[in-house]
């Protein structure tokens, strides 16, 4: 061990000895890992923002249902808590935020047109922290309580349904008796979405007013729930569970959405397969440049060999040697990693493939997102396979004859 | 053998370790590059051909304006007419028309808004794969019989089965009421959600009665023998439309505007990366030929002593390296054609995959499939890059003073 410092001097020197192999593959090194991580801060922007968009189109975190809605979404499948017994449950237990709220497939119909859409009868000072929609950016006014009597739907939906603002539409769904449910409401508002599906898909009526027409008294279809970050759950989860009885169905936000769950997961392999790739390929360089460093001062070492310095020593400095090349490279990529993503900070604009990142439920501004969590896993994949390979080299070079070494030309 | 060309060869072996090092960072990278580009330009034509195969067909005639806002009345007056005539010039059975309406599906227990288009029962199998997906029941045969198909999620969702009755509610092609009760005769199954959930098909006659159409349709779809013979069709059409209509023929493009920009999106992220690992092989490249010079120091300041002009020893270095890239290029072509063939032959299955494919219509098994063009493209990129590489290595022989060369140590 107290060689080490020693050791250390020999391999920084030696390092520095062939400074344009050493600059060349810092370079390569600095490359492949600025292109892993900047990559990864891409893919992970993409997937954040899909699935901040995607739980802002409603699931929230951790969702509560009858056990039978998700199989079945139907009015049927009822809730059968009301808010007094909610509040009484969750009122106190600290979550980000939470609403119920009503929510069933329904038909719009103007004098002109019908479509299908979702419709969602909600409590608007509870529903907004979980809205797509931006209260602020509505054409006319947003809805202002739960027994409010209009209706705000999506302004690309207004266009197809020729209506607009202060005229009125009639909304069709059914009753749990399977009776036919209608009521027409005044459009009080047309709302802008980052997604035209979404625009297209969702009409907002207050949940009393939905209540009422769909004859359900105080029930709901979901109770929703919103913690801190989308991917540490489980204490939002267990609250949840925790304030619930056999009647309801808790559910975590990707079971509900699949989709989006399944995005994650590949998601995380595809980072992980990355930058494994980046470092295999990068990997050749790296076994050459120590190949070719232990090749050129063969004598070198044969002459400390018979010095008596051990074979540990000389495989240690090698690999020590080989560490400092690769903590170089990563230093240099990590902050090129850094200083790309800073510019784009406010969003790289991809709108002109606008339509194909919506088939994939992504919008069309990319945040790039630098995780502390993927610069480590780089760095730290980086330096373990670093080290593996340059094992062999170094091996090979602790195991010369010193004499054989020494009068090698 | 030519004595230059023997020299480069030998000259290449000198460092058999390093050179086959450098040879395997340009295999590594081509046998990613031959199996990626073969996945990516397969699993784009899947893409392109299953999406349209749903629905679009490689074009439509449609009634301007109808292709965004898919309102009742921007009709193709006498559609049935027209799609005979277009088949009977064009001599091609790939053509048929289409009524669309939204409407209210009710059964005894449940109602969900859907899609219902009206189709020409001979003619829809051969532009729709819907038709082929029936697994319960049968396809609809009579183009007046009051019959529906729906898909395999909404007849779970209304509780319905093949013999049970439906009742149809929307609005006429002249806003007003219309309804009708309908059989349901088939389910069919794509296996995605969306589609499975939202749409039903009825005889386009039984359609034009319920929905007041008065022989019109919305829109005549067509399939090209080839989706490269499509444009060519176009024009034909564009000539063979009803003078006096106001119609137009759109591509498949301007129907799923989402697909080519989905490819884009997927082929820029795609050629950024194999961008990166290009210019890491090419790293390794610049790093071995540079060693390869600067150890030659005093050899070239010797042969160039002795009459050698530096202009000869840089198409030296050059030609070595265009030697080694050439190995890379046939062993990395080769090996990527061999990896790619066995997944050919047996197919590649992502965990996890399953859900996102479904998103693009496509399945959940790949089978990339090499030719010439995906097994050679790759390689060659590299193999220019690698050539780039040694041109700094080999104009840094003219720099080379004789004298200081050859005592160089």
């Amino acid at each position: 061990m107290r060689m080490f410092p020693v050791l250390c001097r020999l391999a920084w020197r030696y390092l520095w000895r062939n400074h344009r192999r050493t600059i060349i593959m810092v370079g390569a090194i600095a490359v492949g890992v600025w292109a892993m991580i900047f990559m990864t801060a891409l893919t992970r922007g993409m997937v954040d923002q899909m699935i901040r968009d995607g739980i802002s189109v409603l699931p929230g975190h951790v969702q509560i249902h009858n056990p039978d809605y998700l199989d079945d979404p139907s009015i049927s499948n009822l809730v059968a808590l009301d808010d007094a017994e909610l509040n009484e449950r969750y009122g106190e237990a600290g979550f980000e935020a939470w609403a119920s709220r009503v929510r069933v497939p329904a038909v719009i119909t103007s004098e002109r047109e019908s479509r299908g859409v979702t419709l969602l009868g909600i409590d608007p000072a509870a529903e907004e922290p979980f809205s797509f929609v931006d209260y602020d950016d509505v054409e006319g006014r947003f809805l202002e309580a739960p027994d409010d009597k209009g209706i705000v739907i999506g302004a690309k939906l207004a266009r197809t349904l020729e209506t607009e603002v202060g005229k009125r539409v009639v909304l069709m769904s059914q009753d749990p008796d399977n009776d036919i449910a209608d009521r027409g409401f005044r459009v009080v508002g047309l709302f802008n979405a980052s997604m035209p599906a979404f625009e297209d898909g969702y009409v907002f009526i207050g949940k009393q007013a939905a209540q009422k027409m769909l004859r359900i008294g105080a029930a709901t279809t979901e109770v929703v729930f919103l913690g801190e970050d989308y991917r540490d759950i489980e204490p939002t989860y267990e609250k949840v569970v925790a304030g619930a009885d056999g009647t309801v169905q808790v559910s975590r936000w990707y079971e509900v959405d699949t989709y989006l769950g399944t995005m994650l997961e590949v998601m995380d392999g595809f980072v992980l397969i990355w930058v494994i790739v980046i470092f295999l390929a990068l990997s050749f360089g790296l076994v050459n440049t120590l190949v070719m460093a232990v090749f050129e001062r063969v004598r070198e070492i044969g002459l400390m060999m018979a010095l008596g310095m051990k074979p540990g020593a000389i495989l240690g400095q090698i690999i020590i040697e080989s560490m400092m090349l690769l903590a170089v490279g990563l230093a240099i990529g990590d902050v090129l990693a850094w200083a790309s993503v800073q510019p784009l900070k406010d969003g790289l604009d991809i709108s002109i493939v606008a339509e194909g990142m919506e088939m994939m439920g992504a919008s069309s501004v990319l945040y790039p997102k630098l995780y502390l969590y993927d610069v480590v896993l780089a760095n730290i994949v980086v330096m373990i396979l670093g080290f593996l390979a340059s094992l062999s080299p170094a091996w090979r070079a602790s195991r010369y004859e010193p004499v054989e070494a020494i009068t090698k030309v | 053998m030519n004595i230059v060309l023997r020299l480069a060869w030998r000259n290449l072996w000198r460092h058999s370790r390093r050179t086959w090092l450098t040879i395997g960072a340009m295999v590594f990278s081509n046998i990613l590059l031959v199996f990626m580009i073969s996945l990516q330009f397969g699993m784009y034509g899947l893409m392109i051909d299953n999406t349209l195969q749903v629905f679009s067909g490689h074009m439509q005639i449609q009634a301007p304006g109808y292709k965004d806002d898919q309102k009742m009345r921007q009709v193709v007056p006498d559609v049935q007419p027209l799609a005979a005539r277009l088949r009977e010039e064009l001599d091609s059975d790939l053509v048929a028309a289409r009524g669309w309406a939204f409407g209210l599906a009710s059964s005894e227990e449940r109602s969900y808004g859907v899609g219902i288009y009206g189709v020409e029962p001979g003619f829809e199998p051969n532009v729709s794969n819907i038709p082929g997906l029936v697994n319960e029941g049968r396809y609809l045969v009579d183009n007046s019989a009051m019959e529906i198909v729906i898909g395999e999620v909404l007849a779970r969702n209304l509780r319905v089965a093949v013999g049970d009755e439906l009742t149809v509610l929307g609005s006429g092609v002249d806003g007003s009421f219309a309804a009708a009760v309908v059989e349901v005769v088939g389910i069919f199954e794509s296996g995605v959600p969306d589609i499975d959930r939202n749409i039903a098909e009825m005889s386009l006659g039984a359609f034009q009665e319920v929905f007041y159409m008065n022989g019109a349709g919305h829109q005549v779809v067509l399939f090209a023998e080839t989706l490269a013979a499509a444009p060519l069709l176009q024009e034909q059409v564009k000539g063979m439309l009803p003078t006096g209509e106001d119609l137009i023929v759109h591509d498949w493009d301007a129907l799923q505007p989402g697909l080519k920009q989905a490819i884009k999106a997927d082929m820029s992220s795609a050629f950024f990366m194999y961008g990166i690992l290009v210019i890491l092989v090419a790293f390794s490249v610049l790093n071995t030929q540079l060693m390869s010079v600067l150890e030659r120091t005093r050899e070239f300041g010797i042969v160039m002593a002795l009459g050698l002009r530096p202009g000869r020893l840089g198409r030296l270095v050059m030609l070595e390296t265009a030697m080694m890239g050439f190995v890379g290029f046939i062993l990395g072509a080769i090996a990527g054609a061999i990896v790619t063939s066995w997944f050919t032959t047996n197919g590649l299955a992502i965990p996890g995959m399953d859900e996102m494919a479904a998103q693009f219509n496509l399945p959940s098994k790949m089978y990339p499939r090499v030719n010439l063009l995906t097994m050679f493209v790759g390689p060659a990129v590299v193999f220019v890059f690698t050539l780039l590489a040694a041109v700094y290595p080999a104009l840094r022989l003219h720099k080379l003073h004789v004298v200081a060369a050859m005592r160089a140590s």
